[in-house]
């Protein structure tokens, strides 16, 4: 049995829909994240998972039970669900230990103080029990919200931007550091995120939504190596669109030669298309390569990277490791290796 | 709800349409133009001095460090406690002509009546300062948190930029403060506009005294309400200044972290200086009136606390703690509702509500006795022609006339402070509570009301001293021979019997004195926060 199950999913508020159809699930102890630009719906559909908005379509289904329908449905306290927040409300009036308890209030003394202490070393944070929430860092505070939100063992824990409030280095330490608590903890959770380093930190698979839509399924390897469509190929990973033509069914031909390799049989010879070219894509060649020059360059640490523009005007990002003897107005010869390109269909200037 | 609060402004409004008497043509043609011609004067001068003492000592406070700093920045606070007509009264008991003062001048120059100049206390110049001694605070208060919070990043920016102490205040924190300052300067005219103890004390013609002339000299009540209908006129374009510079405010303060500002140091006579400015203010604001009182009361007070006195103080207490526990209920009842629907008729009904506190007491003491009155005549018709007993005045001549008028005047204070009090409780705590087991009412006593608790304390506080302070609105509304401690110090200081209201002011000024002690912890408070950051 699956954990979770989200069917055919529509949210609206008012007359305006935010969700469409949205589907996916989540096995026992697995790690999804909806992954999207702001205003996508992810947020909304994560709230209607935990009970605070009203699906005017489709089923949520937890555990087996179903939890919303035409005559029945499970309020948000009966849900079972824990939640952390972007803005972790933290209750300010209530010291570090007592935030911990509050889901546990109703269990045994005993038993209470026996949850609360495990969860506060499991979140290394034994020695700040009675501690009052301001005065605590921004990432110890969603350490406790997250403590919090799992102390009642709740069958689902739903993540909404959890670590956008923090500072931009402590995000992806804290998202690995949680992804190894909640696999300790065997908890079942949703992430929403815009952020796709720290989707990729954290989750399990990935599902990619824009504009209410699920737009890909996957986990971040596929995402970033085979996008379902153009949406994806761009807002997931570096990488430019260069113009080809369909010259055979195996052949595109570019400003930068032929690139060769398996296409979708829907590609018809002299369609206009755009290949995803990623920078290590890109490799540098000799004079007698096709042409490009550089336009920008960017340190990256372990090397440069540039952008090019072909003689063709398309422009490309390109990643070279070293310490970057290329400058800007030069020429140079690339060549293109790519083993499965991804193509989407050029559309016709009237439908985009 | 919110519909029934805002009738007695309504009903001044109405009155504009009625036809007008005699007296109204008459009252037009004599005294309306002084009527104006004083309130503005009286504004220009009181708001001047206010925003003169207010910006002053709220610069130094924030931004310089000079000896008594510290205590200055809560001492400062004082005079909020003092209710302007006492003020007025002590310092015509101490400089009049045969006060101490002048008495002492006599004696030790030998100069007899008309041999010397001296100030004349009972005078416009006089009601000026007495207003702007008690009324600066409300500038100071908001100049200075602003000063404190937005200035911080610019004016070190300004001071890499070789700007020094004067430019900076002139070209960088003045502008950037000009909001908070015009949003505390409208307070401090709004609270001119009301005062009537001190005007009618000292004998001026303004709107307020004109209106209590017009009811009960003239007892046309039509006139009355038309008069306040003009006074409400200056009132909305004082709340549309205030709610325009608000907003502004809001817009600036959106800078992010605090920094603590290295404050200027100041030395030798410019230290002096500094603590003269402040120190002035207090003196002639809180400590010299309060010291003065002080001394009436250790005469006095033996005669004057009995029975009635005591009485006096249940009275005002009952009165006080009454509209105090209704207005907060209601401001919780509404702010709530306000959280829950957010509609636009909530807001818009919140928003007429809370008026109320831009306006004088005398214009919704007639705003309210008016309808009042008119649904006791009808229940009176209707029960003697049902039953054939009459029921008398139910509403207006009791006390739940004079309580529903604190009720309109006061609400806004206690919405005010519970809409901040709930605006610390993130939306995301209630959903969090919510998916961690709590049903709805169990999240508002385990969540909100905690949460709230001091910003409901502080409401019913500021209530609670309002209503004891609170002068025109209980005089025109208040049972036969029903008195309070307010009423009773401004009767017996308008009968010369200075020495004799004493006791009662100093009640009225220890009690008021409780919200602003409190206020400047929290003052304080926020400044030990700044300095860990």
């Amino acid at each position: 049995m699956k954990r979770l199950e989200v069917k055919q999913l529509d949210i609206s508020y008012g007359k305006k829909q935010i969700v469409f159809d949205v589907d996916f699930s989540l096995e026992e102890s697995q790690i999804g994240c909806l992954l999207g630009p702001s205003g996508c719906g992810k947020t909304t559909a994560l709230r209607a998972i935990a009970g605070f908005e009203k699906p005017t379509k489709g089923e949520i289904v937890l555990n087996g039970q179903k939890l919303n329908g035409s005559k029945t449905f499970v309020e948000p306290e009966k849900r079972h669900i824990g939640m952390v927040f972007q803005d972790i409300a933290l209750f300010p009036h209530l010291s570090v230990v007592d935030n911990l308890q509050f889901g546990i209030r109703s269990w045994p003394r005993p038993q209470r103080d026996k949850r609360s202490g495990e969860l506060l070393e499991l979140v290394s944070m034994s020695q700040f029990e009675k501690t009052f929430p301001h005065e605590l860092s921004g990432g110890q505070q969603q350490r406790i919200a997250l403590a919090r939100a799992i102390a009642p063992k709740p069958s689902l824990l739903l993540m909404d931007e959890p670590f956008s409030s923090l500072d931009v280095e402590l995000r992806e330490q804290l998202a690995r550091e949680v992804r190894l608590i909640l696999k300790q903890e065997k908890m079942s959770a949703i992430l929403v995120t815009h952020d796709q380093d720290e989707a990729f930190a954290m989750g399990d698979y990935i599902c990619v939504m824009h504009q209410g839509r699920v737009q890909q399924t996957d986990t971040a390897y596929n995402l970033y190596h085979n996008p379902a469509n153009r949406f994806v190929g761009e807002f997931i990973g570096e990488g430019a669109l260069l113009p080809g033509v369909i010259a055979d069914t195996d052949t595109i031909t570019t400003d930068l030669g032929e690139i060769t390799g398996h296409l979708m049989e829907s590609f018809k010879h002299g369609d206009t298309v755009d290949v995803l070219i990623r920078p290590e894509n890109v490799i540098v060649a000799g004079a007698n390569d096709n042409q490009a020059v550089i336009t920008a360059r960017y340190f990256r640490g372990s090397g440069y990277l540039y952008t090019l523009k072909t003689s063709g005007g398309a422009e490309l990002l390109c990643l070279i490791p070293g310490s970057g003897g290329l400058q800007i107005d030069q020429s140079i010869g690339v060549r293109l290796q790519i083993d499965l390109p991804v193509v989407f269909k050029r559309p016709s200037p009237g439908t985009f | 709800m919110a519909l029934i609060l805002s009738v007695p402004i309504l009903t001044i409004v109405s009155s504009v349409f009625e036809p007008t008497g005699d007296n109204w043509q008459h009252l037009k043609d004599t005294v309306l133009s002084e009527y104006i011609g004083n309130s503005l004067l009286l504004i220009c001068g009181v708001g001047s001095c206010a925003l003169l003492i207010g910006v002053s000592t709220a610069w130094l406070t924030a931004m310089c460090r000079f000896p008594g700093k510290n205590l200055f920045v809560w001492l400062l606070l004082l005079p909020m406690a003092m209710p302007a007509y006492i003020v007025a009264y002590t310092y015509t008991g101490m400089f009049d002509f045969a006060g101490p003062v002048q008495t002492a001048i006599r004696d030790w120059t030998g100069w007899g009546y008309r041999d010397y100049y001296f100030p004349q206390i009972r005078s416009m110049s006089g009601a000026i300062a007495m207003l702007s001694l008690v009324l600066y605070p409300y500038v100071y208060l908001l100049a200075r948190s602003t000063f404190l919070e937005q200035s911080v990043g610019v004016m070190e920016v300004s001071r890499t930029l070789d700007c020094g102490p004067w430019t900076v205040f002139y070209r960088v924190a003045l502008p950037l403060a000009r909001p908070a300052i015009a949003a505390g300067l409208s307070l401090v005219l709004m609270e001119t506009l009301a005062d009537y103890g001190t005007v009618s004390y000292f004998g001026l013609g303004v709107f307020t005294t004109g209106i209590f002339r017009t009811w009960f000299g003239l007892g046309d009540y039509t006139a009355a309400s038309k008069m306040a209908a003009v006074l409400l006129l200056f009132v909305f374009a004082l709340i549309i200044l205030e709610r325009v510079s608000r907003n502004k405010a809001q817009y600036h303060n959106s800078s992010g972290k605090l920094t603590r500002f290295s404050e200027y140091r100041l030395q030798g006579f410019k230290a002096w200086g500094a603590f003269a400015t402040c120190s002035i203010p207090l003196f002639l604001g809180f400590l010299l009136p309060a010291a003065q009182l002080f001394l009436w009361a250790l005469e006095t007070w033996s005669d004057m606390v009995d029975e009635r006195f005591l009485e006096l103080i249940r009275n005002s207490f009952l009165l006080g703690f009454g509209a105090a526990v209704i207005s907060v209920l209601l401001a919780l009842f509404l702010g709530y509702g306000k959280r829950i629907l957010p509609g636009k008729t909530t807001i818009v009904s919140i928003r007429t509500a809370s008026i109320g506190y831009a306006v004088p007491g005398t214009v919704i003491a007639v705003g309210v006795i008016i309808p009042f009155a008119w649904l006791d005549g009808r229940i009176d018709s209707f029960m003697q022609s049902s039953i054939g007993i009459s029921s008398g005045l139910i509403l207006s001549g009791t006390i739940v006339a004079v309580m529903f008028a604190y009720v309109v005047r006061f609400l806004a204070v206690s919405l005010q402070a519970v809409e901040s009090g709930l605006g610390k409780i993130k939306p995301s705590m209630e959903v969090a509570a919510r998916s961690l087991g709590c049903r709805p009412l169990e999240t508002l006593f385990k969540i909100h009301i905690p949460l709230m608790k001091s910003s409901t304390l502080t409401a019913l506080m500021i209530v609670f001293v309002d209503v004891m302070k609170e002068l025109p609105a209980t005089l025109i509304l208040r049972p036969f021979d029903f008195n309070t401690l307010a009423v009773r110090a401004f009767e017996l200081a308008s009968d010369e019997r200075l020495a004799d209201s004493s006791t009662a002011a100093l009640t009225i000024i220890f009690v008021g004195l409780a919200p602003v002690i409190y206020l400047s912890k929290i003052i304080s408070q926020s400044r030990l926060e700044q300095g860990n950051i």
